[in-house]
């Protein structure tokens, strides 16, 4: 297990080398967005007198590598900045957003691995039946269309025709459990229907590309029964490339959802980027893509160290 | 005999295999029978169809084969046609089977014991205590090291010989009638191989199974059945009792697997000669800590053989690395011809390129499948010598009749060609270099009997006709035996002996020697327990082996 902390000290450096990298892109693209913030908010007929006041009361006119050196130090110090638009420290703007956004994620996450996971070994049981095949085509053309035409459908089915669902997925801090579940249930259905594919797929072929292994074969030799077969002896071995899958949606259930927030005007982090971005707040823009940068970074981390802890020659070597 | 000793009856069997888009013939109409407690030896080079019948006894058949007709009828149950739900319940409780290689065939996955309890518990002939306290009780009986605990290890933890006698004991778990050995040992070292074999000869006589041994290794088979069947592309040559099939066989063919063990062809001396390669004292380590090779000194006289011998693990293909400057030495030096050459590829000169060839043990990837045999002899010359149109084509046509091929495989693709026909293109396409020394690191070890034969005899044709050396690497004592004039004998990244063939292969024995050698199956039927005794004897004086 020693080997593991030190891989895991390592990839961390590593992670938090990467990240710097990505601030350095992400102020680098931010400063390419068109306009500013003065402009947004004094409008077009503002004198180019006050703009330019405006502009240096927020410190817009220093030189771009001033700016982005004064963000990076604050970044270490832990400090992420303060809104331009309404002055508020970022930390506080984003804490009820990033926990929205973990809850969408979770509750889709919960019950889209299992269901996909789950088809995955059903296609991969019953391969070239007529079972598999539905399973692809149905999985593969809800993938196939885009996940915000998914989600108006679903509005247009199950909020307007048959009021089942809010269309609109408005939580509040007060909120309880269940009522929070029920008026996000669209947006989860939508992410579920989008990630489901790509994983049932890619559980499929890794359990396949296992039944070829002699161990199977001996396996079916011990007169071992289908099912047990394909959980006990085939899953296991192809739990490596399965966990990748999983974790790089779940990385998606967090980060690409933004789309999604829009469409059910959920007040998540994706919300709360596309307005920033709008507003050109740009501080605030930089400090959401650099958490979805962490976030995608550490649960890289995770699959990796995953992967390692399931596999039995890593944990017990020789 | 009384019909209740008769186990396994299979009569007129067809099996059929998917092969380029049509149904081919892979078993055709073979019958046999098997008493209970008796051991019948399968036997036949690959393609014989010998293990599709092993399988096809447990109603088995692999994905892409298809049983067409015939019989199987074990303890009075058809297997032909029965259902799944049948042939599941009988499978691992009352036929097992002992796969090839034990490395691949349990799951890395899930710990030995696990693996061994699984068939019992699952089809409720035990709890898991019982099964367990009967692991330990079979681990004890084949030899496996602190059977108390071995069975918590994992697959990777054990080593192969280990490997393999556990999955003998996996087959037993359930006290099984019948035992399906497909080839158990042929992936094993020479030395191992003898462990297992007499493991699986005792635990079978113990507990009165009935087995089939499928091998291509006649003097294996040998030692172990009561019944022999010798089998040639999917149909029966002969059969009878062992000893009359190996004393007194009735066809050519099995005469011909009989007579393979023993040749040397005629050799031409050409006098004393130059030395064209001289190692001395090298040591080689992968990643600068695991060192493989430590102090070799070795040399090859010009239009000589050199056989180096050893286990698995003895460093004997490292040599062949050093050599070729694939893996520079961390201490030592190579000579060729005289020269001091460099460790590595790097700086080496392209004549001592030229003047060294290699042939690979898989001609399979040796050969890019994308390249006519046109392309593959004639790359070397153009690379080496400049030769194009007419000259370079005769020159390819001269090496092909060379190899007792001949022109009309100009146009072919390796993919078209078999095992030794590939392995000849690959010899052909050393010689286009017009090498003083080839290097053969194991290269008819995939091959079967009669076709690795025949490569050893071109081999010592071309160097009777063209006195090149040959750097021959193997762990087939045969092979050794069959095209050597000095051998050195290696293990664990040492030289323990090295000399004339006559001296080596002849008493007096240096014991490490003598252990390889004896260990080599022999066709008599009483060596087994012959060899078993004579290597006690070897470990009483402290000589023993890891396994």
């Amino acid at each position: 297990m020693n080997n593991l902390t030190t891989m895991i000290l390592k990839r961390l450096a590593f992670g938090v080398l990467t990240l710097f990298v990505i601030s350095g892109l992400i102020f680098l693209a931010v400063q390419a967005l068109p306009g500013d913030l003065t402009q947004a908010i004094l409008g077009r007929s503002a004198t180019p007198e006050t703009v330019a006041a405006f502009r240096h009361e927020l410190g817009l006119d220093l030189p771009p590598h001033v700016r982005y050196f004064q963000w990076i130090s604050g970044i270490i110090k832990g400090d992420l900045g303060t809104s331009l638009a309404n002055k508020r420290p970022i930390s506080e703007l984003i804490e009820t957003r990033l926990y929205n956004t973990m809850f969408l994620a979770c509750a889709a996450a919960l019950i889209s691995i299992p269901i996909a996971v789950g088809l995955g070994l059903m296609a991969a049981l019953y391969r070239q039946s007529y079972l598999d095949k539905l399973i692809s085509i149905s999985t593969l053309s809800l993938i196939s269309v885009p996940e915000y035409f998914v989600a108006y459908i679903l509005v247009a089915l199950l909020s307007v025709t048959f009021p089942v669902f809010p269309s609109l997925a408005s939580v509040s801090p007060d909120m309880g459990l269940w009522d929070r579940l029920y008026v996000i249930a669209l947006p989860v259905m939508t992410l579920t229907f989008v990630v489901t594919a790509h994983m049932m797929r890619m559980t499929r072929a890794a359990i396949i590309n296992v039944l070829g292994s002699p161990y199977i074969e001996m396996a079916r030799l011990k007169g071992i029964k289908k099912g047990r077969v394909i959980l006990n002896h085939a899953l296991p071995n192809a739990l490596s490339p399965i966990i990748n899958v999983v974790v790089l949606n779940l990385a998606y259930l967090l980060v690409g959802v933004v789309l999604i927030e829009v469409v059910f005007v959920y007040p998540g982090l994706g919300q709360l980027l596309v307005d920033s971005v709008s507003k050109r707040d740009l501080p605030v823009v930089q400090a959401i893509s650099l958490i979805f940068a962490a976030i995608f970074v550490l649960l890289n981390l995770i699959a990796d160290v995953l992967a390692i802890v399931t596999n039995p020659k890593h944990r017990y070597p020789k | 005999m009384s019909d209740n000793q008769r186990l396994l009856t299979i009569d007129g069997l067809f099996i059929e295999g998917y092969q380029d888009e049509q149904w081919r013939q892979v078993v055709k109409g073979v019958s046999l029978h098997l008493d209970r407690g008796q051991v019948l030896g399968l036997i036949g080079e690959s393609g014989a169809g010998k293990s599709m019948i092993g399988l096809a006894s447990m109603g088995y058949t692999k994905p892409g084969c298809r049983i067409t007709s015939g019989s199987i009828e074990f303890d009075g149950v058809e297997l032909v046609g029965a259902d799944q739900e049948t042939l599941r319940k009988l499978r691992g409780t009352r036929i097992a089977y002992v796969a090839q290689s034990a490395a691949a065939s349990f799951n890395p996955a899930h710990k030995l014991i696990h693996q061994f309890a699984e068939t019992a518990v699952q089809q409720g002939l035990m709890s898991y205590a019982e099964a367990e306290k009967k692991a330990k009780e079979l681990f004890r009986r084949l030899d496996l090291p602190d059977p108390e605990n071995f069975g918590n290890r994992y697959p990777h933890q054990v080593s192969g010989g280990q490997l393999q006698r556990c999955m003998v004991a996996m087959a037993m778990a359930c006290n099984p009638d019948l035992i399906i050995f497909d080839e158990p040992t042929t992936a094993l070292d020479v030395t191992t191989q003898i462990e297992v074999l007499g493991a699986i000869k005792e635990v079978i006589g113990a507990y009165g199974t009935a087995a089939i041994y499928i091998t291509h290794d006649l003097a294996i088979v040998a030692q172990i059945a009561d019944r022999i069947m010798v089998l040639r592309h999917g149909e029966e040559v002969e059969t009878g009792d062992t000893r009359a099939v190996i004393n007194s066989p009735k066809k050519d063919y099995t005469r011909a697997l009989l007579a393979v063990r023993k040749h040397r062809g005629e050799t031409v001396d050409h006098g004393h000669q130059d030395i064209i390669l001289e190692v001395q004292n090298v040591t080689a380590a992968y990643g600068n800590k695991f060192v493989v090779l430590d102090g070799v000194s070795t040399k090859i006289e010009r239009g000589k053989t050199v056989s180096v011998v050893g286990e698995s693990g003895s460093g004997k293909s490292t040599l062949a690395r050093v050599i070729t400057g694939l893996l520079p030495p961390i201490g030592g030096e190579v000579r060729f011809q005289g020269q001091l050459i460099p460790p590595g590829m790097k700086g080496r000169e392209k004549e001592v390129f030229r003047r060294m060839q290699m042939i690979y043990q898989m001609a399979d990837t040796a050969l890019n499948p994308k390249h006519r045999v046109r392309k593959i002899i004639g790359r070397p010359l153009s690379f080496y010598f400049g030769m194009t149109g007419k000259k370079r084509e005769d020159r390819i046509i001269e090496l092909l009749d060379k190899i007792e091929l001949g022109e009309k495989y100009l146009d072919r693709f390796p993919g078209d060609l078999s095992g030794g026909e590939k392995q000849r293109i690959c010899i052909a396409r050393a010689l286009a270099a017009e090498p003083e020394l080839i290097i053969c690191d194991e290269i008819t070890s995939a091959l079967d009997q009669l076709v690795a034969g025949g490569i050893l005899k071109l081999l010592q044709n071309l160097q009777n006709e063209l006195a090149v050396s040959y750097l021959f690497i193997t762990h087939d004592l045969d092979t050794v035996k069959a095209i050597s004039d000095e051998i050195v004998v290696m293990h664990r990244g040492k030289v323990v002996e090295q000399g004339p063939a006559q001296a080596i292969l002849n008493p007096p024995y240096e014991p490490y020697t003598d252990l390889l050698l004896s260990s080599a199956p022999q066709m008599d039927p009483s060596w087994l327990p012959k060899v078993m005794q004579h290597r006690r004897e070897l470990a009483a004086k402290g000589i023993n082996l890891q396994t």
